[in-house]
């Protein structure tokens, strides 16, 4: 890899939001050909420092310089001019569209009209190993072949800088693989790549340099090759961190058990439930893996009653059939739940926390009597979670969109752990969320478990997974594989289970659109 | 070109101001309106939010004409906060009416203190039966709830006209189309002799206590909160969506039925086919000036009497158009909604079109693929 000649530097950038300071003098440069990892926990100003190096944003003050020229994109189509491609965490195509219009409607007039784009489509995604059909229609894709047809989309405009935000979340190991390839490859080719992850062991293998944010400001920046993912992560968030560890345990009876549960998905994109079985005893995290939007939503929804199962047998609450119970039905049986989406499904984000404790919390804990809500109770048992949990917040009094995502999210984890549940079902319960907080969501989990509840953890984290489940399960296109002690699992594995359903479903979907 | 972006957090302060603010720029275009029409606008001022306060009658007049915008506002408000949009109070007014004024019609010319308590519920009934019809369709077809009730209003405005020229027209009436008066067990009490001013004041006042205790302190109420805030999470928390949508229509349609018999029964003192006059509709405007809270509502309802009152002084004395009050009440509901978007958002200007949207910045949005184009 070549690397010396910069291509982009940053001096003294500095952004600032009502009360936040997002980037505080960051400086920091990027050779040509370099793939250059920033690195940094949620809200560390990662992501404002890339919209404004693409555009999206303007810093209120500080220099850019690109290819050693003042460099001030007004909006992404300049960034763009000036050959800087990105590809966001979260794509922007249409499902009922096919690859080469999508690809086509992301391009500038100009772009799409030289030559011919569907031979271009074909030469560039041949040359760098992402194969896309640009006949596929976008909703019978993978997320990880979506994500191709962002790249090639950005590679189709010749960039020198190539930004990829969080690239790898939507991928199986087998995938990640594949992108690592490709941007070894392009990085070979002179294109230098700002990549940013908080995974730090994807860093290590890719990265040859890497910046560190934390609070907005830059906190060193180092080779990832020379030092330990622990190293990275407490330069990260600048503390020594503390990772809870399974302990060996005797499982007790089932608690949880599905069978068989079969069930359409409501959207046309969606994904349907195949005869999904499982089972969680006491004692035990089972953790479902799997790439986002093959199921978890699905099954989320039939978990949590908000979708009645087709019998109430294919769901059994300690041997209980609760397939057509109800959300309040389900937690009166000692069930509690944490859904994906904090803001709007898990809280209602205008009202305050004690307030958001009444959503669920209301019959087990007595926070209402006979229909009157009893505000003294509610208050004690919101000012418990608070501080058993450690959550940040001015008071039980603050709206929940005002906190960040990680306490949020241990508030909502503290509201369902502290009603004792017998069951626990939690879908990405560290999604998004910093270090700390994740350690100590997963803290409690262990100890849930401990005590003798069982657990089911949704999440497309494998780290998370192999760190805190005794038993792992992949889902893919909605089926649901036999969970295995996750001793005998492999990181490869699960990936192999993931891709190869994949594959299968993305056959069936296409042969189902052409028929 | 100018974009609208939304605030992170709005300004709590901003939200109680808005009203009071919307109620400036009202006056100071009210008085750019009248400087056009070549009228003094000071004496038009004076005339429309003074002259009322003035004098006793005028005061009764104030609760006379307040008592159903604040019973009728009450209702809508407890919907509003839920997301269910019922537009058709006046209908559910006039059906109430109706079915209130029948029950005085078919005892008479019997009477007793039992008369006015029976009128009082066949009246809610009536508006309550009323607004059970956009509930049903919303609930069993999703059929749109404000096209609905607000159709039906035409349709109960026709009915009553159809049964005052009809089976409940005066038989002494020489053919006018009006019932008869209502006997006297029949009528409100009045609450200041030699004036309009009846009991009804004291029942809406009453309400509004109830509905801010509805809304505060019943999990009843904090279920249709939540459904109007965040809709999946009421479903997260297991609501019935129909139940909630059912009781907001009956809270709302019983209210505005409430409403319906107290003005046949108090100032009217019979059926005629004038009942409806538009309350039904100014209250939608009283319950968003009184930001959906009952003692918002309470003074909002207080403030837009008082523009019906001062309207009409100011039509007589200055011989100002009658469309005076409604141009006023037209200008604050459209103050108030410009002044509440720019509370929660603001103000860009951009030079051109962003063509890649950006990523949200601290929230996590769902991982999952959808129809829509990811944010």
């Amino acid at each position: 890899m070549m690397t010396g000649v910069p291509i982009l530097e940053l001096e003294g950038v500095t952004k600032s939001f009502p009360g936040v300071l997002a980037n505080d003098n960051v400086s920091f440069t990027i050779g040509a050909g370099e793939i250059h990892a920033l690195l940094g926990e949620n809200g560390a100003g990662k992501s404002t420092l890339v919209k404004m190096i693409y555009g999206v944003m303007r810093p209120d003050g500080g220099r850019m310089t690109f290819q050693g020229k003042p460099y001030a994109p007004a909006k992404p189509s300049d960034a763009r001019a000036n050959g800087i491609g990105m590809v966001f965490q979260h794509f922007c195509l249409f499902e009922a569209l096919s690859v080469f219009e999508n690809i086509a409607l992301g391009l500038s007039a100009a772009e799409a009209a030289e030559g011919d784009l569907k031979q271009r489509i074909i030469d560039v995604s041949t040359t760098y190993g992402l194969k896309v059909d640009p006949e596929r229609l976008v909703g019978t894709l993978s997320v990880g072949e979506r994500q191709r047809i962002e790249i090639v989309r950005c590679l189709l405009t010749n960039p020198k800088l190539l930004i990829m935000d969080e690239p790898t979340s939507v991928l199986t190991p087998q995938e990640v693989g594949v992108l690592f390839h490709t941007l070894r490859r392009l990085a070979s080719e002179g294109c230098s790549i700002l990549y940013i992850s908080h995974k730090l062991e994807e860093i290590r293998a890719l990265c040859s340099k890497a910046t560190v944010l934390r609070g907005g400001r830059l906190v060193g920046s180092c080779d990832p090759r020379q030092e330990t993912a622990r190293g990275l992560a407490e330069m990260m968030i600048g503390t020594t961190l503390n990772t809870p560890t399974r302990e060996k345990f005797e499982p007790g009876d089932v608690r949880l058990k599905v069978q068989d549960l079969s069930l359409e998905s409501e959207e046309q994109f969606g994904v349907d439930l195949e005869n999904v079985s499982l089972v969680v005893r006491a004692g035990e995290i089972l953790g479902i893996a799997g790439v986002a939007g093959n199921g978890q939503i699905e099954l989320m929804e039939a978990l949590i009653g908000e979708r009645s199962a087709p019998l109430a047998e294919h769901i059994l609450m300690d041997g209980v059939p609760i397939g057509h119970h109800g959300p309040k039905a389900r937690r009166a049986c000692g069930m509690c739940f944490v859904p994906e989406e904090r803001l709007g499904h898990a809280t209602v984000p205008g009202m305050s926390l004690w307030e958001n404790t009444l959503l669920c919390a209301g019959t087990s804990n007595q926070l209402a009597n006979r229909g009157i809500i009893s505000m003294q109770t509610a208050n004690t048992f919101a000012t418990k979670v608070v501080k058993d949990l450690n959550v940040k917040t001015a008071s039980i009094r603050s709206h929940a969109r005002s906190l960040s995502g990680g306490n949020l999210q241990k508030f909502i984890m503290g509201r369902e752990i502290l009603q004792g549940p017998g069951v626990l079902i939690a879908s990405q319960p560290t999604w998004g969320v910093d270090a700390g907080a994740a350690a100590a969501i997963h803290r409690v989990l262990l100890d849930l478990a401990r005590a003798g509840a069982a657990v089911l953890i949704i999440s497309q984290d494998l780290d998370e997974l192999f760190t805190i489940s005794t038993r792992i399960s992949v889902i893919a296109g909605g089926y649901l594989f036999p969970s295995q002690p996750t001793e005998e699992l492999t990181v490869e594995a699960l990936g192999l289970a993931m891709g190869g359903r994949l594959k299968e479903v993305s056959e069936v979907k296409e042969a189902a659109v052409h028929a | 070109m100018l974009k609208l972006i939304p605030r992170k957090e709005p300004s709590q302060a901003m939200i109680y101001a808005t009203p009071f603010i919307a109620v400036v720029l009202t006056l100071i275009a009210g008085f750019a309106l009248f400087t056009i029409l070549g009228k003094d606008p000071v004496r038009a001022m004076w005339l429309i939010f003074m002259k009322p306060l003035t004098s006793s009658n005028s005061l009764a007049e104030l609760l006379v004409k307040s008592t159903p915008l604040i019973l009728i506002a009450v209702g809508l408000a407890i919907g509003f906060r839920a997301g269910v949009w019922n537009i058709g109070a006046e209908g559910q007014f006039t059906i109430g009416a109706i079915a209130g004024g029948s029950v005085a019609l078919a005892f008479y010319p019997d009477g007793g203190i039992w008369l006015l308590p029976l009128m009082s519920v066949a009246g809610a009934a009536g508006g309550m039966a009323w607004a059970a019809i956009p509930a049903f369709l919303k609930t069993r077809f999703n059929a749109n709830e404000i096209l609905v009730s607000l159709m039906l209003t035409y349709v109960a405005v026709l009915l009553l006209s159809l049964l005052v020229h009809g089976p409940l027209r005066d038989p002494d009436g020489l053919n006018f189309p009006e019932s008869r008066l209502f006997q006297n067990s029949g009528l409100l009490p009045l609450l200041i002799p030699g004036t309009r001013a009846h009991v009804g004041f004291v029942v809406a006042l009453f309400f509004v206590v109830a509905a801010y205790i509805y809304l505060e302190r019943l999990i009843i109420g904090f279920q249709a909160k939540v459904l109007g805030q965040a809709p999946r999470a009421a479903r997260f928390a297991g609501y019935s969506e129909r139940g909630i949508i059912w009781s907001c229509f009956m809270i709302s349609g019983g209210l505005a039925g409430l409403a319906g018999l107290f003005e046949t029964a108090g100032p009217v003192g019979q059926l005629v086919p004038s009942i409806p006059v538009g309350y039904g509709f100014t209250a939608i405007i009283v319950a968003f000036l009184g930001r959906l809270h009952p003692l918002g509502i309470l003074l909002s309802g207080l403030l837009m009497a008082l523009t019906y009152i001062g309207g009409e002084t100011a039509q007589i004395e200055m011989s100002l158009p009658s469309s005076t009050t409604s141009v006023f009440q037209g200008m604050l509901l459209f103050f108030l909604l410009a002044a509440d978007v720019l509370v929660n958002f603001r103000l860009v200007r951009t030079k051109a079109r962003v063509t890649v949207p950006a990523p949200e910045l601290t929230s996590a949005p769902s991982p999952t693929p959808s129809l829509k184009p990811a944010e």
